[in-house]
C-alpha cells in the first residue's frame, strides 16, 4: 500500500512535469500546426544551463543567493533561446510547406543535441540540489522529496494563470483567433509574428520550470535527456487533443501515472512503450484525442 | 499536369552507369592488392570504404522512406522500427549453429536451433565452393525474410494506423517503432532476441571477401556486395515508381480526394506503399546489421528515423537519385570529410604554411558565404536593410575574430575538440534546410536534371551569340 501510494505520487509529479512541457507543444501546434521537435531539447538545454550557471555564479554571489539567481537566469535565457529558435528557424519558413518547418525543427533538435554533446563532452552532468524542493520528507512511512508533492500544485496553479491569460487578455484573444484561422486573423489586423513569439516565450518558460522540477527528480542530464520526456509530452498533448491546454495537462498526468505503475512491476522495460501504446489506442478509437475538436475534410 | 512525359526507353543508360560504378568499386577495393603502393585513402582500412558500405545501406533505407513520404505522401516515422525488425530477423536466422552458445550464453543457447547457412550447407556441403554457396544463399534468404517480416508487421499495424492523417500517422508509426524497441529488449524473449545484449557472429560484408586456401584475401568484395544489393533493390523501387502503381501513389500524394474520384483504391494503394517501403527498410535493416556486425535494439532510436528523414529532405522529396546522392554526401560528411574537426590542431609556427592557408581559406569562405547570402536577400522583393543586418553582424564577427587570430599569433585552433564535427555538421544541415528548401534535386531525377541543365546551357550560349551579332 505504501509502495502503491509512493508510486502514484511519483507518477502524478512526473506527469505534472510532462504537462509543463506538453503545454509548449500543444500551444505551438495549435497555432502553427507544427510538431516542435526541438522543444524537448530546449528543456534539456534549460537543465544544462542550470548546472553551468550555478557553478559559474558560485564565486560571485553569497551561497544562499546562487540557486535563486541562477534559476531566474535559466528562465530568462531559456525564453531567449525559444524566441531565437522561432525567429531563425521557423519564421523564414512561414510560407513554406508544413513538412519543411518540421524538418527545420528536427534540424534544430539535432543542433541542440550535438552542441550539448560538444559542450559537456558527452558525459552525464549532475543537476544541483535545489533548496527545499530537493529535501526529503517522510509521509506515511515513505521518504518523498518535496518536489514530488509540490509539482502537481505548482502545475495546476500555472495552468490556471495560463488559462486566465488566454481567456482574458488581448494577446490571449489573439492567440485563440490565430489558432482558429491563421489567415483571417491576419486580415483582422492581428500581428501574427508577435503572437507566435509570445507562444514560444510561454512554452519555453514553462519548459524551463519543468526542467527545474524534472531534473530535481532525475538529476543526471545527458545530451539526449530531453528526447524521451519531449516525446512523451508530445504524446500527452496528442492524447488530450492537440491544441487544448486542459487536455494536454490531463493527458500528461495520465501518462505519468501509467508509466510509473508499469515501472513498479516486472515490465520495467515497457515503461516508455506503454506511453505509445496508450497513444495508439486513443488514436485508433478517438483520432482527435480526448478533448480535440473534430476536424472535417474540406475539398 | 501541364506537360505529358515522353515515353522513355527502359533506361539502359542508367543501368550501364550503375554497372560501371559497381565495377569501379571492385577496382578501388582491390587496387591495394594489385599495385605495390597506393595512397592511404585506398587502403582497405580507409574511411572511403566505410562510407561506401554505410552509404549503400543507408541509401536503400532512405529511398524506401522516400517511396512512402515523397512519392505517396504518407508521413511515416517508423523506419527505424522496420529496420530493427529486419536486422533482428536476419541476425536470428543466420547466427551459425556452432556460435549460438557463445552468442546466447546468458540464456543457455538459442530457441532457434537452426541457421540458414547451415541448413543450406546440408545440401551443398560446408567446405570450399559448397560452403560459399550456402553462405551466400543463407544471407540472401535471410535478407529477403528480413524484408518479409518487416512488411508483414507493416501490414498488421497499417490496418489501424493508415486511417490516420499526416502528423497523427507520423506520431503513431513513431510510437510503434518505440514499442518494438522495448519488446526486443525484453528479457523473457532472450532465447530468441538475446534480451538487451547484442546479436553477433553472423555473416557480415567481410565474409564475402574471397580467400585462398591459406586464408589470404584474393578478391575483396566487402564494399561491392552492399552496393550491389542496394542497387538491385533501388532498381526495383524505381521500376515500381514508374509503373501504374507508382502513378497511383503520386496521384494520392497530390490530392487524395481527386485520386479517389479517379478510381484509385486509397486504402489498397496506401497499404501497398507502406508494406513495400517497410520491406525494403527491413532489407536495409538486415544490411545495417551486416555493416555494424551486430544487431542491437537500442541503436534503432527515433533519432535514426529523424536522420533518415533529414537525408530524404536534403536529397529532395520525391527524387530517388537525389536521395542516393544525399545519402553518400551525408555519410561522407559525417564519417569522413569533417573528421578532422574532432581532434585538436596546433600549427608549428605563426608563419607556418598551414596556418596561412587556414587564414586565407577561412577569410575567403566567410566573405563568399556572406556575399551569397546578401545577394539572395537582395533578390527578394521588398527587401530591407534590417533583413541583411544579421548576415553583416555574423560576417563582421567572424572576420573580427580572424583579425584577432592573425595579430595574436596564436598557434592553437580554437573550438576543435571531440564533438565539434557534429556541431558543424548540424549547422550545415540547418543552412541546407533553411536556404535550399528543395534539396539537391527537388522532385526531379538525375537524367531529367541533366537534360534541363544542358538545355539551359545551350540557351545561354544562344543568347550570347545573338548578343554579339
Amino acid at each position: 500500500m505504501e509502495f502503491f501510494i509512493s508510486t502514484l505520487l511519483f507518477g502524478i509529479s512526473v506527469g505534472g512535469q510532462y504537462a509543463l512541457i506538453a503545454i509548449g507543444y500543444t500551444m505551438v501546434y495549435g497555432i502553427l500546426r507544427l510538431i516542435n521537435f526541438a522543444h524537448g531539447d530546449v528543456f534539456m538545454v534549460a537543465g544544462l544551463m542550470g548546472i553551468y550557471l550555478t557553478s559559474g555564479l558560485t564565486p560571485y554571489l553569497p551561497p544562499a543567493a546562487v540557486i535563486p539567481a541562477s534559476l531566474v537566469l535559466v528562465l530568462v535565457l531559456t525564453v531567449a533561446l525559444g524566441f531565437c529558435i522561432e525567429r531563425v528557424a521557423y519564421k523564414p519558413l512561414r510560407s513554406a510547406p508544413r513538412m519543411s518547418v518540421m524538418i527545420s525543427a528536427i534540424g534544430v533538435s539535432y543542433l541542440l543535441q550535438n552542441t550539448a554533446t560538444y559542450v559537456t563532452g558527452g558525459q552525464p552532468m549532475t543537476y544541483p540540489t535545489l533548496p527545499f524542493l530537493g529535501e526529503t520528507v517522510t509521509i506515511a512511512g515513505t521518504p518523498i522529496k518535496w518536489v514530488v508533492i509540490l509539482t502537481p500544485f505548482l502545475v495546476v496553479a500555472l495552468v490556471i494563470v495560463l488559462t486566465q491569460l488566454i481567456n482574458h487578455t488581448k494577446i490571449g484573444m489573439a492567440m485563440r483567433a490565430v489558432a482558429k484561422d491563421f489567415e483571417t486573423s491576419q486580415l483582422m489586423g492581428i500581428k501574427i509574428n508577435q503572437v507566435i513569439s509570445a507562444t514560444f516565450i510561454i512554452g519555453s518558460a514553462l519548459a524551463a520550470v519543468g526542467s527545474m522540477l524534472y531534473f530535481t527528480n532525475y538529476p543526471s542530464i545527458t545530451p539526449t535527456a530531453g528526447a524521451m520526456p519531449g516525446l512523451k509530452a508530445f504524446v500527452a498533448a496528442v492524447f488530450g487533443g492537440i491544441g487544448s491546454i486542459p487536455g494536454a495537462v490531463i493527458g500528461a498526468f495520465l501518462i505519468g501515472i501509467c508509466e510509473n505503475l508499469v515501472k513498479s512491476t516486472q515490465f520495467t522495460v515497457f515503461s516508455d512503450a506503454i506511453t505509445f501504446a496508450l497513444l495508439i489506442v486513443i488514436l485508433v478509437f478517438k483520432p482527435t484525442g480526448l478533448f480535440g475538436e473534430k476536424a472535417t475534410d474540406k475539398v | 499536369m501541364s506537360h505529358i512525359k515522353k515515353k522513355q526507353g527502359p533506361g539502359w543508360g542508367a543501368v550501364a552507369g550503375v554497372a560501371a560504378f559497381l565495377a569501379l568499386v571492385i577496382l578501388l577495393e582491390n587496387l591495394s592488392a594489385l599495385l605495390p603502393s597506393v595512397p592511404r585513402v585506398l587502403m582497405p582500412t580507409s574511411q572511403l570504404f566505410t562510407v561506401l558500405k554505410k552509404g549503400a545501406v543507408y541509401s536503400l533505407v532512405v529511398v524506401s522512406m522516400n517511396l512512402l513520404n515523397g512519392f505517396t505522401g504518407l508521413f511515416s516515422l517508423g523506419q527505424a522500427g522496420f529496420m530493427l525488425l529486419g536486422a533482428y530477423t536476419y541476425a536470428i536466422l543466420t547466427v551459425p549453429v556452432d556460435q549460438k552458445d557463445t552468442v546466447y550464453y546468458l540464456f543457455g543457447g538459442s530457441a532457434v536451433k537452426f541457421s540458414l547457412q547451415d541448413t543450406f550447407a546440408l545440401l551443398f556441403g560446408s567446405a570450399g565452393v559448397g560452403g560459399a554457396v550456402s553462405m551466400v544463399l543463407g544471407v540472401l534468404v535471410g535478407l529477403i525474410l528480413a524484408g518479409l517480416v518487416a512488411a508483414g508487421f507493416a501490414y498488421l499495424i497499417g490496418l489501424p494506423v493508415l486511417r490516420l492523417k499526416s502528423d497523427y500517422l507520423a506520431i503513431a508509426t513513431l510510437g510503434f517503432a518505440e514499442i518494438l524497441r522495448a519488446v526486443f529488449q525484453w528479457q523473457p524473449l532472450g532465447p530468441i532476441t538475446n534480451g538487451a545484449n547484442m546479436l553477433k557472429n553472423f555473416p557480415t560484408f567481410s565474409d564475402f571477401n574471397i580467400e585462398n586456401a591459406s586464408g589470404q584475401v584474393v578478391l575483396r568484395l566487402s564494399a561491392f556486395i552492399p552496393m550491389l544489393i542496394a542497387a538491385v533493390c533501388i532498381g526495383i523501387i524505381v521500376l515500381l515508381i514508374n509503373s501504374s502503381y507508382g502513378r497511383a501513389f503520386k496521384a494520392i500524394r497530390e490530392d487524395e480526394v481527386a485520386a479517389e474520384a479517379m478510381g484509385i483504391n486509397l486504402a489498397r494503394h496506401k497499404m501497398l506503399s507502406f508494406c513495400i517501403s517497410s520491406f525494403f527498410a527491413g532489407v536495409g535493416g538486415g544490411l545495417f546489421a551486416m555493416y555494424t556486425a551486430n544487431a542491437q535494439a537500442k541503436v534503432f532510436t527515433s533519432t535514426m528515423t529523424y536522420e533518415l528523414l533529414l537525408i530524404v529532405v536534403i536529397g529532395g522529396i520525391g527524387s530517388v537519385s537525389g536521395s542516393v546522392m544525399a545519402t553518400f554526401l551525408y555519410v561522407a560528411c559525417s564519417e569522413w570529410w569533417l573528421r578532422f574537426l574532432d581532434s585538436e590542431l596546433a600549427f608549428a609556427a605563426p608563419a607556418a604554411p598551414g596556418r596561412l592557408a587556414f587564414i586565407a581559406v577561412f577569410a575567403a569562405a566567410v566573405i563568399a558565404a556572406a556575399f551569397l547570402a546578401i545577394r539572395a536577400i537582395r533578390r527578394r522583393e521588398g527587401h530591407t536593410l534590417r533583413q541583411e543586418a544579421p548576415v553583416w553582424a555574423v560576417a563582421i564577427l567572424l572576420l573580427g575574430w580572424l583579425v584577432y587570430f592573425v595579430i595574436s599569433g596564436s598557434l592553437q585552433l580554437p573550438l576543435l575538440r571531440n564533438g565539434f564535427r557534429m556541431v558543424v555538421f548540424s549547422i550545415i544541415i540547418m543552412i541546407v534546410v533553411l536556404f535550399f528548401r528543395q534539396g539537391i534535386m527537388g522532385d526531379r531525377e538525375l537524367p531529367e536534371a541533366m537534360r534541363a541543365f544542358r538545355r539551359r546551357m545551350s540557351a545561354r550560349r544562344g543568347d550570347k551569340k545573338e548578343g554579339t551579332k
